[in-house]
Parts: C-alpha cells; structure tokens; sequence
C-alpha cells in the first residue's frame, strides 16, 4: 500500500515537471535574417528628412580592397570565425534581423524600463526627472506617452537620414563586401547584393547611440554594450570589414547630431510647464463656462506635459496644426450629448464583458510598458519582418510611422490642454477603471489619435492590411471606453484627427522618391 | 461520540501577496479524517492591508488606499482510508481599494485538490510521531485576469505542491512542521508583451516557483483545537516592484506572517465544528501588510453507517 501511494506521488511529480514546461518562445527572437527582395540600391537618392542632401556630411573614401591594411581586416573576420561559440551564434541571428528593427526593439525596451511616473515629496509636491543628473530619483526620463512618441520619431528620422547617407556613400565608392573579396570569409548571414562602405547597419548603429544616448542618458553602458555586440555581430557573420563598421558609425554620429540639434530647440524640455501656467489653463476653460479637468491622483498632479502640444512637429507647421488638424470642441459638461456619452461610459464601468476586460488590457499600454506608440511600433515591426524590407526602407518606414506618431501626441496633447475636458470618473464618482487612469485631460483619446495616425501610415505601407489596420486601430479606441477613461467622442475625434495626422505622413511617402 | 474521533481538517487564510489570498493550504495540519468520512462546510474570511512592501521598501499607496478581499469557500476532506485523505477548496473572491480609480475584482478562483497520506506514524517518549506526505494541486476555475494587481483575485497560475509535514502529539498537546514547495505553471496575460527586468515579446509569463513553511503547536483535545501558527513564504527568483511602479504577477512576492487557529467541536450536535483564524503580517518584500480574519463552520457526513446497518440487517 505504502509504496503503491509512494509511486503514484513521485509519477505525478514527474509528470508534472514535464507536462509543464516553462520554456516561452519570445517572437521577436525567431525573427528571420534580412533578406531584402528589392536592395534599394538607389536610397541615397530618396529625400532625406533634416539634411540638406545625402552627401551633407563627409565620409572619407575606403581603403582598396587590395591593400595590406584590408587584408589585416579580413584577418580580423576570420579569426572571429575560427571558433564561433552558441552565444556567438545567436548575436549574429538576433542582430542578422536587421539595424533599424533591433534598435526601434531596444528603444522600447528603454521606453517600457523609464515609464514610471515619479513617487511624490513629502510635501505632496512632485519631482521632475532631470536629464542633467538621469540616475537621481526620480531617474530621467519619464518616458510616458509623448515622450515616448516623441523618442521613436527622432531615432526612426535619424536612422532614415542616416541610412540615405550611407547609401549614398556606398553608390558613390562601391566598395564591396568582404565576402566577394575573399572565398575564405564565410557569410553567416544571406549575401547582401549593395556595395558594403559605409556599412547600412553601423550607419544607424552610430546615429541610434547617439540618440538613445540624448533620450536615456542614465543607461549608457546598455547602450554601448548593444552597440558593441551589434558591431561583433557584423564581423563574425563576415557581412562587413572593420573599415566598413567605422565609417558608417562615423557617419551616423554626424546625422545624429544634427537631429540631437532639432530635439534640444523642439519645446519639449520645457513642455512640463510651471503652476502658472497650470493655473492658466484651469482658469481658461472656466472662463469658457466648462467643468475643467482636475487630477484624480493623490496628492493631485499636474497635468502630464502640458505644454507638448507645443512641441515642434515634423510633418506640418503650428498653423497647419491649429488650423487644419486640431479638432473641434468637444460636447459641453452641460449638454445632453455629454450627459448621454457620460451614461454610457458608467454601463461599460458596471457591465463589462470578459473579451471587453481583455481588449482593455491588451490595448492598454500603461505604465511599465512601450506606451500605445511602442504597441503599435512593435506591431509594424513584426509585419515589416514579413516584408523582406532593405535597411533602407525599414529607416523610411519607421520614420514616416514615427513622425506620424509624434505628431499625432502633439496635436493630441494641444487638444487636451486647449480644451481641459474632464474624465468621466471626475463627473461621476461612481465610474470606477480597469485600467490606470492617465492624469490629464480626455478630450481627445491619445489611443486613439496615435492608433489612427499608425493605421494610416501603416494602410500606406502594406495596402494588403489596410482593414486589419482599420479593425485594430477601432480596437485600441474602444479599449479606451472599456477601461472607463474616454468618452465616445475623445475616442472618434482621435481616431479621426489621428487619420488627419498620418495623412501627413503618406504625402510625404509620395514625395521622398522611395515608392 | 463520532467528535470525539474524527478530527477535522483546518483551515486558514494564508499568505495575501496583494489581494491573493492563498487557500491551497487546507491541508496544512496532521489530522486525519477516518475512513468513510466526509467533511464539509463554507468558510468565509476578511483581509485587508493598507501598507506594503515596494521590493524592500514598505508604503503607503494614496491611490490604493486600504486593498481588501472578502472570500466566502467551501471546503472539504474525504476519509479514502484513516491513513489517507482526499481534499479540495474552492474560494470566490471580490477585492476593493478603498481610495483611487481602480475597480476591484469578483470571481470564483481557484480550486485545490490534495492528496494526503500518512507514511510513518511512531512512538517517541510518550507522544506520538506522524510523517505525512501531500500532493496537491490547484487551477484557475474561471478566466479572471491576474494582470490588475493589486486587485486581482489571484495569479492565475496551475500550481501542483509537494509538503513534507511532521506531527508531534503527546497528550493534549502538539506541534507540526511542514515545509511545502509550489510548482507554479506560466501564466498567459491579455497582452503581447511586458517588462519585468527587461522586455518580454510574448503573452506567456514564466512564474518562479514559491517555498511555504509552516509551524504550528498549541493545545489538541477532543473538543478544542487551539494553535499558534508562524509561517513564511518565500519566492524562489521574482523581481522587486521598482519604485512607484505596479506589481506584477511574477514579482518576488514574500511574507512572514504569524496567526491563531482555533477550532471547536460542538457538544450539541454530532460532527459539527467551528473554526476561527486570525493572522498578521510581520515581515515581506513585494506583498501587502495584512491581517486577515475568517471563520467557518463543518459538517461531518458519516458514509460509513449505512454500510453498517446494511450488514447488520
């Protein structure tokens, strides 16, 4: 009897061991080597974004690939390959994905790591993170939604201008690639077809540290070990010389300084505002006769960055913005529609569905997370994976989603603080969330601009998916009402002017030579 | 007559790691119910914390304000033979924070099974010595989300757990130690990807398993059960919530907690009991401060008379 019980404890132990595996595939780690079907040999022709022209900043011209100094480089590469450890191996896969992807991926890492709103004083009061001193508490940045936005744009703007550049440079020097210049040199990695000086992957390497570098400067070391493996990743595989990586890194430093430039003169590093001007805009929307939003967070907070709408965008000008792409007022606090909207959002706080729980969650993108512009940057990435996209294009995609992103949280955050709408939990103390409450204004849904600026760009991008964009971006809107923080009308205004802004983007897309 | 026998399982609400009050341990004493008995009965219990650890650091949450769950369960042991017992628990659960937005959580949680056998019984000195083998197993019942901590009613996470426990009974006094380890399954989130130390491409999250230490000793009769119990559960690997963030799922989650069971069997009614707990938390990292309070009410169902009369006839 005793041992009969003994056997069946120890078979259910072990049964339990093995029917529970807790190994977890991460899909980013299965993503397949860039193979581009088309090279875009061409890109340093397409129209960059900040430089004057693709050859605006120098790139010396290579070494031949005859000389002893290139032979002591195919050295270097085939010492690399002598033994190449499993470690070894999946530097080469993880990086071999592609340069733009796997920094937009460790920028969201960064985003997700910062997006944590900082602990209050004793005095009820809040600290601001400073860039000057980022590891102090509370540690720079704050990377909540328009800074996140705002930090995709400029690496994914910097990487394109930094990728017509380089190409522009490998069309004009035609240097190629280790691997035809010696048989001995092994391809770890599918052979690419472009002229390998300046290589496509240092270039946005060099730009992408130097602007990681400006956005997280608490996290250098995560930075330059990245960097360090990205450049270890591209030798092992045989795909460049070490002259290669040098001069697009080189090059990529140059692009970056010049978009360091523009984010240091954009408004954002003052657009926290000051009780002035938070007093100001309290005072503004009573003197319009509407209930203003007031903080639900104890102790109260001021609102997020009040003044980003102000932030300099990059696919329009501030009358455009004012003028053409800022929505209307939203329904008055005292009229019937308002009350109707307001009803409607408390049934959705007392009745929710499970599959309505659950799009609340998957959308939600809250504190901790990549925010609703990372959601939709890693959503992007995982089709473009699919594409077989040159370095190139991911660079002008990404910039053209990522400037409509950035956009999309300026106009959205003009809206927010022109209009200071309250949340429906401020007008009904009975509404309670299934999600964090933002601490700002409603009106109108950050989700839902930056979903309809990304499904547009995205509609543009990939026409094949142009309705699941559609599906998801409505999605991400609803999840917004599910959670009991926006009203119908911030959710379709911001689908809406989201639309408008992405529209920006795509005129662009037809004019910057790349279709 | 039949009280005077059979003792019944206890019970008590342990380890709050946020509003996750643990029911698995219904089998955390030595006693053992007789052959062909069945024990029932609906518990309920209250715990509430108002500060918690953040990683090492212990706060208040203003938004938070005081997290309470209030669970109603039945619960019950099945006497397969004296030596050898089947259990299982079933809690519903419904947590509130008394300040802030977010809503609290309702739902049945977790059902628990166990299996619990009596290896070894011996006599040292006067007293009496049983080494005792439990298996156990518990699984989500319903689809609740364990993605809105503090609030959620649990972890959502299959757990099959071993325990070693040895009892000591000599007269009308006692002590049991235990030690328990939680195999604790992924949990699938409604989302695509999280941070913990770094970021994560996928909705499965890979759950550290838990130790569970248990000691108790105190006053054992016939009538009356009362105990002191210390336990302490620790997190093998887990994360520290960083400052001002949220909890997840698979923080590091650890409590020391101390506590009272008392248990008494009715003179007026054959194989009815009582039981009441009460438990405090005196020390943790990622988990709420609690004190929590419950009480409960069995029944012993006899499946062995009928048998008997049978033969009789």
């Amino acid at each position: 009897m005793k041992k009969i019980f003994l056997l069946i404890t120890i078979a259910a132990g072990v049964t339990f061991f093995y029917s529970c595996s807790k190994k977890i595939d991460e899909a980013n780690l299965s993503y397949p080597a860039i193979n581009p079907t088309k090279p875009d040999a061409n890109a340093g022709t397409w129209k960059p974004i900040l430089l004057t022209t693709a050859g605006e900043f120098a790139c010396a011209a290579p070494i031949a690939t005859t000389s002893p100094d290139y032979v002591v480089q195919l050295n270097e590469i085939k010492s690399f390959q002598n033994e190449i450890s499993a470690e070894e191996q999946d530097l080469v896969n993880y990086w071999g994905a592609g340069a733009v992807l796997r920094w937009n991926e460790i920028m969201r890492e960064l985003v997700a790591k910062h997006n944590i709103p900082p602990f209050q004083n004793p005095d009820g009061t809040y600290p601001a993170p400073n860039a000057n001193n980022p590891l102090a508490y509370p540690t720079f940045p704050f990377a909540n939604p328009p800074y996140a936005a705002r930090a995709y744009a400029y690496l994914s703007a910097a990487q394109y201008d930094a990728c017509v550049a380089g190409y522009y440079y490998k069309s004009l020097y035609n240097r190629t690639a280790p691997f035809n210049v010696d048989a001995n040199i092994k391809t770890l990695l599918p052979k690419s077809t472009l002229p390998s000086y300046p290589s496509e992957d240092a270039v946005v390497l060099g730009v992408s540290v130097e602007l990681l570098k400006l956005l997280f400067p608490g996290d250098q070391d995560f930075i330059n070990q990245k960097a360090e493996e990205h450049k270890r990743a591209r030798l092992i595989a045989g795909a460049n010389v070490r002259s290669d990586l040098d001069a697009g890194e080189a090059l990529g430093k140059l692009v970056a300084a010049k978009f360091i430039a523009r984010a240091r003169g954009d408004r954002a590093g003052t657009a926290g505002g000051n009780p002035t001007i938070w007093a100001q805009q309290e005072a503004d929307c009573k003197a319009r006769g509407e209930i203003p939003w007031i903080s639900q967070e104890a102790p109260k907070r001021p609102g997020m960055l009040v003044l980003f709408g102000k932030v300099k965008t990059f696919l329009f000008d501030s009358l455009t913005l004012v003028t053409a792409v800022r929505p209307a007022a939203p329904p008055s606090t005292s009229s019937a529609q308002f009350k109707t909207e307001l009803a409607e959002i408390y049934d959705f706080s007392k009745n929710l569905t499970r599959e309505q729980l659950r799009i609340a969650h998957y959308w939600a993108d809250g504190i901790s997370t990549y925010t609703p512009p990372g959601h939709w940057n890693y959503i992007a990435a995982n089709d473009f994976v699919q594409q077989n996209f040159s370095e190139a294009r991911w660079a002008r995609n990404m910039a053209l989603l990522n400037m409509s992103l950035m956009d999309a949280a300026i106009a959205c955050w003009d809206a927010k603080y022109t209009y200071y709408n309250p949340r429906p939990s401020q007008m009904d103390s009975r509404i309670k969330t299934v999600t964090g409450l933002p601490n700002f204004p409603s009106y109108i849904s950050g989700h839902s601009t930056f979903s309809g600026a990304a499904e547009t760009v995205l509609a543009y991008i990939i026409p094949a998916r142009a309705q699941q964009y559609t599906d998801m971006a409505r999605e991400a809107s609803a999840s917004r009402m599910y959670g009991a923080i926006h009203y119908r009308s911030d959710c379709e205004k911001g689908l809406e002017t989201g639309n408008k802004v992405g529209s920006y983007a795509v005129s662009r897309g037809h004019i910057d030579g790349a279709e | 007559m039949i009280k005077n026998k059979f003792k019944i399982i206890s019970i008590i609400f342990c380890l709050l790691f946020f509003n996750q009050i643990s029911f698995s341990q219904t089998d955390i004493d030595g006693l053992m119910m007789q052959k062909n008995f069945f024990c029932v009965g609906p518990t309920v219990g209250y715990s509430s914390w108002k500060n918690y650890w953040e990683g090492t650091n212990k706060r208040e949450n203003l938004n938070l304000g005081t997290v309470s769950t209030t669970a109603a369960m039945v619960m019950g042991n099945y006497g397969v033979t004296d030596k050898l017992n089947l259990l299982f628990g079933l809690p519903y659960i419904k947590t509130k924070a008394s300040a802030g937005q977010l809503a609290g959580q309702k739902g049945l949680q977790d059902l628990s099974l166990f299996v619990k056998w009596v290896a070894k019984e011996k006599k040292i000195g006067k007293g009496n010595l049983k080494g005792i083998l439990i298996g156990g197993y518990s699984t989500p019942v319903s689809n609740y989300t364990a993605d809105i901590l503090p609030l959620s009613i649990g972890l959502h996470s299959k757990t099959a757990m071993l325990r070693l426990m040895a009892d000591y009974e000599m007269g009308d006094w006692f002590a049991t130690i235990s030690g328990t380890y939680n195999f604790r399954n992924n949990v699938t989130l409604d989302r695509n990807s999280y941070y913990t130390t770094e970021m994560h491409y996928t909705d499965e999250v890979k759950m550290p398993d838990a130790t569970y230490f248990n000691v108790r000793a105190g006053y054992r009769s016939s009538t009356w059960i009362i105990e002191a119990i210390a336990d302490q559960w620790t997190t093998i690997g887990g994360f520290d919530i960083t400052k001002n963030n949220m909890p997840f799922i698979s923080n590091k989650m650890n409590a020391t907690k101390l506590g009272i069971h008392v248990k008494y069997d009715t003179d007026f009614v054959n194989g009815l009991s009582f039981v009441a707990d009460a438990s405090t938390t005196v020390a943790g990292r990622n988990a709420g401060q609690s004190t929590s309070f419950g009480g409960g009410i069995f029944y012993i169902l006899d499946f062995s008379k009928k048998k008997k009369e049978e033969t009789q006839k």
